[in-house]
């Protein structure tokens, strides 16, 4: 397959692999030195405080660093690294929220495999980065400069000869080996970048549980909506039914109680439009298939009794039921605020990022939001766990309170 | 008068032709799409249109955007639109640009022959015609904000039936007041809502659109 490719391509294939090799041995001493020592010592000096300060700054800085490193390794060599650490809440105000803050980034085992990394990234990533730029500067001086040295001299020294051969190989391996270089150093990154095993097999065991969750809501939901629609709408046109056929009855010798009769009637198809718009509501709100996330947002927070800043930033339309999933865990969020948060303002903020749809609601209210005590935040997180969504919130007491939410998920092309 | 219908299903769209043709209006045209609607709003230049939220091809809120559209090019083309179920967000774009002649209505309405006749011919007339559901969701959930709390309980109560598009005499009859107290209620809130006499042709839309603006942020 690379005996097809055109010269000009194959330079251009292993300049760049050495240009990102160069790079990459670059930055793993001047970036990933200092990042891996700053962050050392900020875990260290975490009990003396002033690592709550700079450790939540310098781990953000490793995950930019090995943000970077995945997306090249996904560009580069077609490595694809999945992003293996947990959902954190944005860190808040408060000293115990920022204390808080750090331990949960000091305990999430991707921040310790990142600084292991980072690491042993210091002589593998010097090596293998300089490697592909070493072999043909070598070679290129083996078989260029040893020829002429040997001419210039007239010694028939054994070790210029040498040079000959060994320059022509490193050449040859310069040439046709680099990107695979280049892709070892990819694959040396996945083995520590990537989500861990455990990390995986937990995925499953929640997928699992949350899958039979799914299945009792939504089993659960079905039953209910034929309640509803059994004790209400079809009620009420039955009803509707017997009124009509009664004022047809009464409507020669008795046009009173007819009328009387069908404004009756009027007013039962009145109500059972009302049991169906409320069902309608609850399975699939017309808004949300009208406009979408952002339109059927907005309209919630139009409806709060306080006021809501809403902020909504996304290119297209996730999918169905991810979009439905997402507007009802806001709305739940949003009547939590109302009911018991107490606060006098809200805001929404809705964006798209790396693969992941998040959500974050936050009050000014009295805080103390808990989902592990029941009620709508843990149907909320329930809801989310079915697409493998998570729920963070942070809740002091006292306040404030912000609720993320997020669901992986793709978005469609923007409508046209 | 002249009307244009946009309704996508048959069933209600002849339902609609016939009701308003008892009346006594013309329908000039009645269509089952969006692009067609605003070519026939364009064309006909109706009264009053009675126009469906949802509406094909997109079967999203096609209606509503064809209806704005139209009224952008041809300003206060009166509009009454009906919907399966009413938000406060329609009601703020359909009323954002301004200006009278607009309506948004729950479908049910069209059930109460009388008041939804009534309803077609104040959005003609340039009036506006809010759904009473629009209306109870801005004064129960909106109630602590500077303009109505320059008003009474009462004048409240008259303003959100002046929105809901009833004239005096029908605020009257829903109140159980004389016609004088109402006109003297309709009085005191165009002064609090600053509204002088000089622009009276248009004053009732206008406290209504003051106390929607003020009411949806």
């Amino acid at each position: 397959m690379s005996g097809k490719m055109g010269w000009g391509r194959r330079a251009a294939r292993v300049l760049a692999a050495c240009g990102r090799g160069l790079t990459q041995a670059l930055l793993s001493q001047f970036a990933g030195v200092p990042l891996l020592v700053g962050s050392l010592l900020s875990i260290i000096f975490l009990p003396l405080g002033i690592g709550v300060v700079t450790t939540p700054l310098v781990l953000k800085g490793v995950r930019g660093f090995t943000g970077v490193q995945r997306r090249w390794a996904r560009e580069w060599s077609g490595v694809p690294i999945e992003s293996p650490y947990r959902v954190l809440p944005e860190p808040q105000g408060g000293l115990l929220a920022r204390i808080d803050y750090c331990m949960r980034l000091v305990k999430d085992p991707a921040t310790w495999r990142d600084l292991l990394w980072l690491g042993l990234n210091v002589p593998v990533g010097a090596l293998l980065g300089v490697l592909p730029f070493a072999l043909l500067v070598n070679g290129f001086g083996g078989i260029l400069v040893a020829p002429f040295l040997v001419a210039l001299t007239h010694a028939h020294h054994l070790y210029w000869i040498l040079n000959i051969p060994l320059g022509a190989l490193m050449l040859a391996v310069g040439l046709t080996g680099s990107p695979q270089i280049i892709k070892g150093h990819a694959l040396f990154s996945s083995a520590l970048l990537s989500p861990t095993r455990r990390l995986l097999s937990e995925r499953v065991d929640s997928l699992t549980d949350s899958r039979s969750h799914v299945v009792d809501a939504s089993a659960a939901e079905l039953r209910r909506i034929e309640r509803d629609l059994h004790d209400g709408a079809q009620a009420r046109l039955v009803a509707l039914g017997m009124n009509i056929g009664l004022a047809e009855q009464l409507i020669e010798q008795d046009p009173a109680t007819a009328t009387a009769l069908m404004v009756e009637a009027r007013e039962h198809s009145g109500l059972a439009l009302t049991d169906l718009r409320n069902l309608v509501r609850g399975i699939h709100p017309p808004v949300l298939a009208e406009r979408g996330l952002d339109g059927a947002i907005r309209a919630v927070a139009l409806s709060m009794p306080f006021p809501v800043e809403v902020r909504i930033d996304l290119a297209g339309r996730p999918q169905a039921p991810v979009e439905s999933a997402m507007y009802f865990a806001v709305a739940e969020a949003l009547a939590n605020v109302a009911k018991h948060s107490a606060a006098s303002r809200a805001w929404v903020q809705l964006a798209h990022d790396h693969g992941r749809l998040v959500a974050l609601v936050g009050d000014d209210g009295i805080g103390g939001a808990d989902p592990a005590a029941g009620g709508g935040l843990a149907g909320v997180e329930r809801r989310l766990a079915a697409f493998d969504g998570v729920l963070v919130v942070s809740s002091p007491s006292g306040g404030p309170t912000t609720i993320t939410m997020e669901l992986p998920c793709a978005l469609s092309s923007p409508k046209t | 008068m002249r009307v244009v219908i946009a309704e996508d299903l048959t069933l209600l769209r002849d339902g609609l032709i016939r009701l308003l043709t008892a009346y006594g209006l013309e329908v000039v045209e009645a269509v089952d799409n969006g692009p067609s609607l605003l070519q026939a709003l364009l064309h006909h230049k109706p009264d009053v249109a009675v126009v469906d939220v949802r509406l094909p091809p997109t079967q999203t809120d096609e209606g509503l955007r064809a209806a704005v559209e139209a009224r952008t090019r041809v300003p206060d083309l009166p509009v009454l639109v009906l919907s399966q179920h009413v938000e406060q967000l329609y009601a703020k774009e359909l009323l954002a640009a301004g200006g009278g002649g607009l309506g948004y209505l729950l479908k049910d309405r069209v059930s109460d022959v009388n008041r939804f006749v009534d309803a077609v011919k104040t959005v003609a007339a340039g009036g506006t015609v809010l759904d009473p559901d629009v209306v109870n969701q801005l004064l129960s959930r909106h109630s602590n904000n500077r303009v109505l709390q320059n008003l009474t309980l009462r004048e409240r109560e008259v303003l959100a039936l002046m929105a809901e598009g009833r004239t005096n005499a029908g605020i009257a009859s829903r109140l159980l007041i004389t016609d004088k107290a109402i006109s003297k209620h309709i009085n005191n809130i165009f002064t609090k809502l600053g509204l002088l006499p000089h622009d009276d042709d248009n004053r009732r839309v206008l406290a209504v659109l003051t106390y929607l603006n003020e009411m949806v942020p």
